[in-house]
């Protein structure tokens, strides 16, 4: 069986994450009253990316996000074929790590700063991300995603301060204000585009599919809280992506200091709290 | 049918205009005319963009900048040269430091003549240069392309 | 073979003894380079022989009851105390008379006084614990050795200020190989402690080696601290002594928790002062004066291991009580506050040494948590961490004997500059933090241990390692960027540093790839003999860590594909290139693009974390003694 979940998710997931990026693009446009693009413009921007030229300053950065690629693809795969939620994490650590390094190797001033501000964002979140493993793990004794998925309560009942911890984090994720610092997915931003600002033709088509790969997991996070009923589960997905769209217009990008700060007080009062709250609990 | 036509992103440079067209192009693409219903975006960045939009004429001050985003785009792409000082130099044709339309640089591709232009005007461009992109993406396929950079 | 542990262990603790006293009869210090190779060999060759010895969890006992050996010791540490004595005189310092003074006496009373009762069965002993250690001083130790005699001789060309006592060095270092196996092997508390005041003066020494004034002070900084856990030492055992009628190390692990409080408050006091943990961290700072071999040898690699080793022993008497939980704060907040501090470091050897005393903090963590799983990890964490610990500090050593600098700033382009140095530089940090190495596979053991144990603790590990990923992947980013066009410099390493780093870089991968083998046959028996179960990592999770690290070991190969399919172009400058087009035009003139690292010195100031550390530090502490002595 899990070798069909795994089959679907590889061939699923980025139609599901494509799908995804241009539903996010028609809601933002109708929020900001406009007509917005067809709902399958992702897919076309990909399509036509790979007839691009690449265009590199140092040859070896294409390969770092070849890297980030494959990762983040084995992270997605590692946690739909219920492993190790720790684990997980980790995996999905190395393959940002990849995608960081690659803006480095860019040498380009812009994607130096992008490249930056993506490590401090992963700073900022992994403590969250982890938070999310410990706190399911106190309540299921298992970091297995395939014994957390067989929990009979929906997760959130126990958990909502690490969930809260965990939503406050996803902009990072979903490359959202107020946290979309490292890059943009609206067009201009101080950085010209952050990390991504020397890749171009294939590897940022690469990257872009990589991102929709990574949405798709970071929802399969989300659909764990809730996961004692599928429907409520996707549905809830559903609803923290249009929610996150929601945030990403009503919302200015902050500067770094706030994102940091926030981000680790949040973690570290509400997720602290729901943690002192299980241990009391036993 | 490629793709291209679907989603061109455009990088927009500034010259020496008078900001009359430059307000045009970013009318375009805010709500009333909203580009990016045809997958328009205004990317910011020479290595992501399909399309160069050139607006004002060209000096001494800006050949070699618009040479080198120019030349930092990835094959294939067009220049719209905007306006009607960009399409010739227009009233600033006779300065002393201004060298006249972005053709003096840069090759262009399709020139959208008026002081300023009309947003409607862009949109018609902007067709225009998806045939042109398309054309270009087979030349360069077939290898007939030539690099014509100057 | 079990007949021939007693002579094993006599020669590795002798044999590196006799090379200490070949360095220092020798005047000449071309003879060295010649008898290095052999002389490390043959000390690995018998490091490894440990291995062919079968232990089943359970140790073997060497008697080794020479009673001159106890009176030689005596004499030694005696005149040792009046060197040092003489030395601290002659500064003024008075903290160190006092505490060498007082040491001096305590123990000559305690031989005089109780000591011909104290006898100890064994005084020698060897468990898979020991052999693990053993392994990491006989084959980093002698590497590093190797490494030091080239690096010396550059060492000397670059600083013609500092006197040139290259025998003396020498001899130091494998004066301190000797001790530390003496270390890991006595059962002798005794014994152990002559040992562990053989490093503490050989590290004083050692510190001290350049003789300019920063030197001498940080020297004398170190030989405070060291003192100061050596008097804690020394108390515990006439403690234990008074109150159980033993000095034996194995006897004091199986009496009543209750009986032995305050000698295991002591001795775990010891550990901490030695392993550098708050509030003695400043030392170990400090110690990053002397030249690079000592730093990677004695101040990450062993030396400092020894403190988390003797600390990770009693992790049996720690476990669920109030002193473990102690000794678990105080590793809990030297791992935070090193974490945090190395975010805000630009100087390489300084970032090495704040992310040793964060990564022994976190083996200090685990013994004082002191369940079979925080134990485990503690114990993986002491191999992986000497590995690359030692590779790293080799690396910035090489670095900056090649570029004159060891700033991270000063190495953009270090993967042009230095190839081959900057990928095992690479190799060493990946180590460090990323996912499928050795010190990620540690981290998350002791994520789980701490977990199970107390997730409240879990939560601030988090952070601090959400701190770590940040510094280590701004220094590999540091060295990818070529920001413009770098001549190669690398210039023709001595083999003996070129072998040693490369045999800890492959050393680096290879363990991380068999880690599985080695946690079987290794630590799965020892912990299994105190705790009776070791289950820490499934099967299925060290297959899919397998497949990550096959993954990673093959991105050097993409490499092939260098350059194919892309075309080279300007960065982005907002137009504004010139030259060679890492040139901007600038408003006066044109500039070179230049990029600097984020510090977060607001955030995560030194100065202001360490005081907070040391306050930490001081309050569980003091916790520590109060509390066992209640």
């Amino acid at each position: 069986m899990n070798i069909w979940i795994l089959i679907v998710y590889l061939f699923g997931a980025p139609i599901v994450g494509g799908l995804l990026a241009g539903l996010d693009r028609k809601v933002t446009a109708r929020m900001q009253s406009r007509m917005g693009p067809p709902i399958l413009q992702p897919f076309y921007d990909v399509l036509k990316l790979l007839k691009k030229e690449t265009l590199v300053v140092r040859p070896s950065q294409t390969l770092y996000m070849e890297f980030f690629f494959i990762l983040t693809i084995f992270t997605g795969a590692l946690f739909f074929s219920g492993g190790d939620l720790l684990l997980i994490i980790f995996a999905l650590t190395l393959a940002c790590v990849f995608f960081v390094l690659g803006g480095f190797k860019a040498s380009s001033p812009y994607s130096f700063i992008g490249a930056h501000r993506e490590a401090l964002q992963m700073m900022a979140y992994e403590p969250a991300l982890l938070m999310v493993a410990v706190g399911m793990y106190m309540v299921t004794k298992s970091f297995q995603v395939i014994d957390i998925i067989k929990y009979p309560t929906p997760l959130i009942v126990v958990l909502p301060g690490i969930f809260f911890a965990f939503f406050f984090i996803l902009p990072i994720k979903f490359r959202k204000s107020p946290f979309d610092l490292s890059t943009s997915h609206h067009a201009h931003q101080e950085l010209v585009k952050g990390i991504l600002t020397e890749f171009s033709g294939k590897t940022l088509a690469l990257i872009e599919v990589a991102h929709w790969y990574e949405n798709v997991f970071v929802l399969g996070l989300v659909y764990l809280f809730f996961a004692s009923n599928v429907w409520l589960g996707l549905s809830m997905a559903l609803v923290v992506f249009l929610a996150q769209m929601l945030i990403d217009n009503a919302s200015a990008r902050v500067r770094w200091q706030a994102m940091l700060g926030s981000a680790w007080l949040v973690a570290l009062v509400i997720g602290g709290i729901n943690i002192i709250y299980l241990m009391a609990r036993g | 049918m490629s793709m291209l036509s679907k989603s061109p992103w455009i990088i927009h440079y500034d010259g020496s205009s008078c900001n009359g067209c430059d307000i045009e192009v970013l009318a375009a693409l805010m709500p009333r005319y909203d580009l990016e219903r045809f997958g328009i975006l205004n990317t910011g960045n020479p290595k992501h963009a399909d399309i160069l939009l050139l607006t004002g004429s060209i000096n001494e001050q800006n050949k070699s900048v618009v040479l080198n985003i120019y030349n930092q785009m990835p094959n294939p792409k067009v220049v719209i040269a905007v306006g009607i000082c960009a399409t010739s130099g227009g009233v600033f044709r006779e300065c002393y430091n201004v060298l006249g339309g972005a053709d003096k640089v840069v090759p262009v591709d399709v020139y959208v003549p008026s002081c300023p232009i009309r947003p409607e005007a862009l949109i018609d461009a902007a067709v225009k240069a998806l045939g042109i992109l398309e054309k270009k993406r087979v030349d360069l396929k077939t290898g007939d392309m030539i690099l014509n950079s100057k | 073979m079990q007949n021939h542990v007693p002579f094993l262990l006599y020669s590795l603790m002798l044999f590196p003894l006799a090379i200490a006293v070949l360095s220092l009869i020798n005047r000449w210090p071309g003879l060295f380079k010649k008898f290095i190779y052999p002389a490390v060999i043959v000390l690995i060759a018998g490091s490894l022989a440990l291995l062919a010895i079968p232990l089943k969890g359970t140790p073997i006992f060497v008697a080794a009851d020479f009673s001159w050996v106890e009176q030689a010791m005596l004499v030694i540490e005696v005149l040792l105390a009046v060197y040092l004595l003489w030395l601290a005189l002659k500064r003024k310092d008075l903290i160190v008379t006092a505490l060498l003074v007082v040491q001096t006496s305590i123990l000559l009373f305690f031989h005089f006084g109780a000591g011909h009762h104290a006898h100890a069965e064994a005084n020698l002993f060897l468990d898979l614990f020991s052999v693990i250690m053993a392994l990491i001083i006989g084959v980093i130790g002698s590497l590093i050795a190797m490494y030091a005699v080239g690096y010396m001789e550059d060492f000397h060309e670059h600083h013609a200020e500092v006197k040139d006592r290259r025998p003396l060095f020498l001899g130091l270092i494998f004066i301190f190989l000797s001790a530390m196996f003496g270390v890991c092997f006595s059962n002798n508390l005794m014994w152990l402690l002559f040992f562990w005041e053989i490093t503490t003066v050989c590290s004083f020494l050692l510190i001290g080696y350049k003789g300019d004034e920063q030197s001498i002070t940080n020297s004398f900084l170190a030989l405070r601290w060291n003192l100061l856990g050596g008097l804690a030492f020394l108390l515990g055992i006439v403690i234990l002594f008074k109150n159980c009628h033993t000095i034996e190390l194995n006897q004091m692990m199986t009496l009543s928790k209750s009986l032995v409080m305050l000698p295991v408050a002591l001795l775990c006091f010891a550990g901490i002062t030695k392993s550098a943990q708050l509030p003695c961290s400043s030392w170990l700072v400090g110690a990053m004066v002397a030249p690079t071999p000592v730093s990677a040898l004695l101040h990450s690699s062993t030396m400092v291991k020894a403190g988390v080793y003797l600390v990770l022993r009693f992790a049996g008497q720690l476990g669920g009580t109030t002193l473990g939980l102690f000794v678990a704060m105080i590793g809990l907040a030297t791992f935070l506050i090193g974490s945090f501090i190395c975010i805000s470091q630009n100087d390489g050897k300084k970032i090495l040494a704040y992310s040793t005393i964060a990564n022994l903090g976190l083996i200090i963590l685990c013994a004082g948590v002191g369940t079979y799983e925080a134990v485990w990890a503690g114990i993986l964490l002491i191999i992986f961490h000497a590995i690359a610990k030692g590779l790293l500090f080799l690396c910035v050593g090489a670095i900056e004997h090649q570029t004159g600098s060891r700033q991270v700033e000063d190495m953009t382009g270090l993967i042009v500059r230095l190839p081959k140095i900057a990928v095992m530089l690479q190799i060493g940090i990946a180590g460090m933090f990323l996912a499928p190495f050795g010190m990620l596979i540690s981290k998350w053991a002791v994520l789980r241990a701490i977990v199970d144990f107390s997730p409240f603790m879990a939560v601030f590990l988090i952070f601090g390692s959400a701190a770590t990923l940040f510094f280590w992947v701004k220094w590999i980013g540091k060295i990818l960027i070529v920001d413009r066009v770098y001549e190669k410099i690398e210039t023709r390493l001595p083999s003996g540093q070129m072998i040693a780093m490369g045999t800890l870089s492959v050393l680096t991968v290879l363990i991380c790839g068999c880690f599985a083998v080695v946690a079987h046959y290794m630590i799965d028996p020892y912990v299994a003999a105190i705790y009776g179960n070791v289950t820490v990592l499934s099967q299925g999770n060290v297959v899919v860590m397998g497949i990550m690290l096959l993954m990673v070991c093959l991105f050097p190969v993409t490499f092939l594909d260098y350059g194919s399919g892309v075309k080279m172009a300007d960065p982005y400058l907002g137009g504004a290139n010139v030259g060679t087009g890492n040139q901007y035009r600038g408003a006066l003139a044109v500039k070179d693009m230049e990029m600097k690292n984020y510090y977060l010195d607001d955030y995560f100031n030194e100065g202001r974390l360490m005081t907070l550390g040391v306050m930490l530090g001081v309050i569980f502490s003091l916790g520590l003694i109060v509390w066992g002595g209640m």
